[in-house]
């Protein structure tokens, strides 16, 4: 193949009209709609798939949803998580109908990857990421998000198909 | 009575001085703020608008970030030089303002500090120290990048300088006078001397770019080239002189491509072409010179947002190749119309 040169006529040598196309250009740019958005004030807008910040959740009867089969702790590429089995409520409604619930449920904020997997992988639909990307804190003791906190963040989660009603 | 006005005459100088500190002061930090403005509109962003009243505190709070730094000096630079840089690059741009004409007079004062009769001559040869400055930052920092900076500067001071006197040669001999003051009189009462020398002005624009190292020609700084070229080694408030004075030398760039162009503080019509008789036109000079002033900052900015830096040969070749001839050109063409008029 032939590649043309294009000769330059004298005007494109002078390098001015291409300087004053560009001035124009970016005299055009000053008015127009901004980019910018103002952060903390305009939250952004983020897609559906986003993963932010892992949460525990309750079923619709309040019940915490996590069993503590520990699979999430085992995936976790990070080690970010740490699960504390232990024996649910005795006082619990009996048609709960499960026996385990986590002692303690720790996400090391510091650590998490932010993955899903932990997500993808369990059984219960009990931890889920929500869309929080801002996690901040003053102290390493702040960013370990334990199960209280957790259990707030992530509130109720209402799933059409509720597993354990129909066992 | 003979004393009495001694006394008045002092007490105007005082009141020059303070007034041209602090509107140097109070402008450049502002065209700073301008500067980030205007090229984050060009670029679809909003710019910095936080701080204070629509972020008008910004060059406020980085002032303060930079006199809050610690000073400091690395152990490999040589001492004496490296602290007079900063200062070589800032003083000329603040003795130079001295000489501009702000207005015409305000009551019984005039508004130069310091009207010289070859006042053009002392512009340029106090100008040129700011070149010194970078030249003396680059080496005496000790250092790769500030070096190549330097040498940049140094090499772009020939090959714009002689362009610079050339073009303004043309302007003096249709002039008759290198007083600045007188300048602006001559435009007020022929028309501005854009209208009359258009390459003149372009040849002269097109240098001060240059002499205040500003894109299209930044090469001492050349951010993507030498990292941020003569001034890398320094820090805190030492470089912040070297900030400020590269704003005040854009200023003084600008009030002299006014004074010298566009009719200074008149504009071509009653009662504003005249020197002020009462204090209001007087007043209204000032503000005609420093809103001309601020339109061409703008210019100034536009152009360092839009154009690329050129490359470094290719700005040798435009200097030598054709801003020369084209300055020479135009002084022949003005002594041939001069020469045809019978005028000179």
């Amino acid at each position: 193949m032939k590649v043309r040169r294009p000769k330059l006529t004298f005007l494109d040598r002078l390098y001015l009209p291409q300087i004053l196309a560009g001035m124009w250009r970016t005299l055009k740019h000053i008015p127009r709609k901004k980019f910018t958005r103002q952060y903390p004030e305009e939250k952004l807008k983020l897609l559906g798939k986003y993963r932010g910040a892992p949460v525990l959740v309750r079923n619709q009867d309040g019940q915490v949803k996590c069993v503590s089969c520990q699979l999430c702790e085992f995936v976790c590429p990070p080690k970010a998580i740490r699960l504390f089995p232990g024996q649910r409520d005795a006082n619990a409604p009996a048609e709960a109908k499960i026996e385990k619930e986590p002692e303690d449920f720790v996400i090391d904020m510091t650590r998490c990857i932010y993955c899903g997997q932990c997500e993808e992988v369990c059984p219960e639909q009990a931890i889920f990421l929500k869309k929080d990307f801002a996690v901040t804190g003053y102290t390493r003791a702040e960013l370990q998000f334990h199960k209280d906190k957790l259990l707030e963040l992530g509130g109720v989660h209402d799933a059409p198909i509720c597993k354990w009603k129909k066992k | 009575m003979q004393l009495d006005a001694v006394i008045w005459e002092w007490i105007f100088v005082g009141i020059r001085i303070l007034a041209i500190f602090v509107i140097t002061f109070a402008i450049v930090p502002y065209t700073v703020m301008a500067e980030r403005w205007i090229c984050a509109a060009m670029q679809d962003r909003i710019g910095p608008n936080r701080t204070g009243w629509f972020g008008l505190m910004q060059p406020w709070a980085d002032a303060l970030k930079l006199f809050l730094k610690e000073d400091f000096v690395p152990n490999h630079v040589r001492k004496a030089y490296y602290i007079l840089a900063p200062t070589l690059v800032f003083l000329p741009a603040l003795l130079t303002m001295a000489l501009m004409p702000w207005g015409s007079n305000l009551g019984p004062m005039s508004c130069v500090l310091a009207d010289i009769g070859p006042g053009m001559l002392v512009v340029f040869a106090v100008g040129a120290f700011s070149v010194y400055g970078i030249v003396l930052a680059g080496w005496s920092s000790n250092s790769k990048y500030p070096f190549i900076g330097g040498v940049r500067s140094a090499a772009q001071l020939i090959s714009y300088e002689v362009c610079i006197g050339l073009s303004l040669v043309a302007i003096f001999m249709q002039t008759q006078t290198l007083n600045l003051t007188q300048t602006v009189l001559y435009q007020a009462a022929n028309g501005w001397l854009v209208w009359q020398q258009p390459l003149a002005a372009f040849l002269f624009l097109i240098c001060m770019f240059a002499e205040t190292n500003r894109a299209p020609f930044d090469f001492p700084e050349a951010e993507q080239e030498l990292v941020s070229g003569y001034n890398i080694e320094y820090g805190s408030l030492k470089f912040g002189l070297f900030f400020l004075g590269e704003y005040a030398n854009m200023m003084v760039a600008s009030m002299l491509l006014v004074t010298l162009f566009l009719g200074g503080w008149s504009l071509p019509f009653a009662p504003f072409n005249a020197p002020a008789l009462v204090w209001w036109v007087g007043a209204a000079h000032v503000a005609i010179f420093i809103a001309k002033t601020a339109c061409v900052l703008f210019l100034f900015i536009w152009v360092r947002w839009t154009v690329p830096r050129f490359r470094y040969d290719q700005f040798m070749a435009l200097g030598w190749k054709v801003l020369f001839p084209l300055a020479l050109l135009n002084i022949l063409i003005t002594a041939v119309v001069l020469g045809l008029r019978g005028g000179a």
